[in-house]
């Protein structure tokens, strides 16, 4: 079993900066912008990019909230369903706005097709795109995100574990595990 | 813990925690109901049978309507349209519904234990929509959940259930559910309705209803059936109102914020005078459209994958 690797904090925050300064460049402008975290990896990032996003330009007044997909997957009967809940929370409306999903890892693309039917339910956005901290092989789906934080080569027999710690961010940590074979 | 089950058969066998995962995915549920689109693709290309065997408007209504919510495709039929009639067996009904495809039953019938029978040889989910005087673990997570979300949590509270409760599942599955959240259940009616032999539930048995309903911060009428008059557990609808009937004097008695709930339905004029089954307090209404998020969850959540077939976690 290969030894487990991992990310130091500095990189992780170093590419949240970059993801936030990208949303800014090309958002400088945008009304309404609303940046939504998919529940449950996404949502520290996106409280993240938000509070980056004001810092850099005080005249930017993004919303952000929170997607939940679980209604949404397509794997119902193949999976349990896990004990946690964060139901989703768009703070306004979301017809005619600019929406960023943001979420942890992009792997399949099977969350990201969740997400946008989940969105949809609630409005009709103007433009939707994509914030990732860290790409991944793996696509099974036609996805592909807008701003990227880093790309990782790592094959599908990986787990890439992303933990962002709301309180003490020097804590934060990006791990590569062997995937565990379902026995 | 990951909800594991994929039959809901009583209460009485599930956790506390179990409960609060039921009432936190109906409280998701709620969100969406309120919606513009009050629907979520969760259960699509799922067939759900309503085998109700007995009469039911409210409870058949929810769970067709949590069905449809779900994106299920729903069928429902009641004993007097199907073969039942003909003389065939539950057994044989239920194992022509599981050949047809069905994904999960939902059953409503006469005799106590039948959803647990068929839970056993099936090989789908069975959900028990009421059976006999045993259960009505829906309508138990429906009240508890209505309840929580008036009075927050439920531990010390005291909670009457008033009426009927010898021949009662919803009375039984509230208690199961009741004494779980800590709630201090009292039951009250007359002796032949109310017998002593309900207190290893942990409930207090009263017969007077000056003491029960003082001070409670809920009171659950049952619906008082007609044809109990008639098997001599009380002389007349009019003595039975007279002596245990809610009506404006006696829930001046309760706290000034209880609430007053009824299963449904209800018998105005019998154990409910209509000015308070129609007042501020009362939240009948309330536990109907509770009824379908409530339903939701459960079919939601057994209709989940088992533990030991992940499949994977992308």
């Amino acid at each position: 079993m290969p030894a487990p690797k991992s990310l130091p904090a500095a990189d992780i925050h170093a590419a949240i900066d970059r993801l936030a300064q990208d949303i800014g460049q090309r958002h400088a402008k945008t009304v309404p912008l609303i940046l939504l975290g998919i529940a449950n990896g996404g949502v520290e990032l996106a409280n993240r990019l938000a509070t980056r996003l004001s810092a850099l330009n005080s005249h930017l007044s993004t919303k952000t909230g929170i997607l939940d997909i679980s209604f949404h997957r397509d794997d119902i009967d193949r999976n349990p369903i896990p004990k946690e809940f964060v139901p989703t929370r768009i703070p306004v409306d979301v017809t005619g706005a600019t929406v960023i999903l943001v979420d942890d890892v992009l792997f399949s693309g099977r969350t990201v097709k969740a997400a946008l039917d989940e969105l949809f339910d609630h409005g009709r956005p103007a433009k939707v795109e994509l914030a990732i901290l860290i790409d991944r092989a793996g696509r099974k789906l036609p996805v592909a995100a807008d701003y990227t934080g880093l790309t990782l080569d790592v094959t599908a027999r990986c787990k890439v574990v992303v933990k962002l710690d709301p309180a003490k961010p020097t804590r934060d940590s990006v791990t590569i595990l062997p995937f565990k074979p379902t026995t | 813990m990951p909800w594991t089950r994929r039959h809901l058969i009583t209460l009485e066998e599930l956790s506390l925690h179990e409960i609060e995962q039921i009432h936190s995915t109906a409280a998701a549920f709620k969100k969406i109901l309120g919606r513009s689109v009050k629907k979520v693709p969760a259960l699509r290309g799922k067939t759900i049978v309503n085998l109700f065997l007995e009469p039911s408007t409210r409870t058949r209504m929810a769970f067709d309507m949590a069905a449809k919510r779900l994106s299920a495709d729903v069928i429902s039929f009641d004993g007097s349209s199907s073969s039942t009639t003909k003389g065939e067996t539950l057994r044989d009904t239920a194992e022509n519904i599981a050949a047809l495809g069905a994904d999960m039953i939902v059953i409503r019938h006469a005799a106590a234990g039948s959803p647990l029978y068929l839970s056993n040889i099936l090989g789908i989910p069975v959900i028990n929509a009421g059976d006999g005087a045993h259960e009505h673990p829906t309508q138990g997570l429906l009240d508890t959940f209505t309840m929580r979300e008036h009075l927050g949590s439920l531990k010390g509270r005291k909670v009457v259930i008033l009426g009927d409760i010898l021949f009662s599942r919803v009375a039984r599955s509230n208690i199961h559910a009741l004494v779980k959240f800590g709630a201090n259940v009292t039951i009250v009616g007359p002796s032949t309705l109310v017998p002593r032999t309900f207190e290893p539930l942990g409930v207090t048995v009263s017969h007077d209803l000056k003491s029960a309903l003082s001070d409670a911060d809920v009171v659950m009428l049952l619906r008082i059936q007609h044809e109990r008059q008639t098997a001599g557990m009380f002389p007349s609808l009019g003595e039975y109102t007279s002596l245990f009937g809610l009506n404006k004097t006696r829930a001046g008695w309760l706290n000034p914020k209880a609430i007053i709930m009824h299963p449904g339905p209800i018998n105005r004029g019998v154990e409910i005078d209509s000015e308070l089954a129609d007042g501020g307090r009362s939240v009948i209404l309330e536990q109907v459209t509770n009824g379908i998020a409530v339903r939701m969850a459960v079919l939601y959540l057994c209709s989940g994958g088992q533990p030991e077939n992940v499949v994977s976690a992308d």
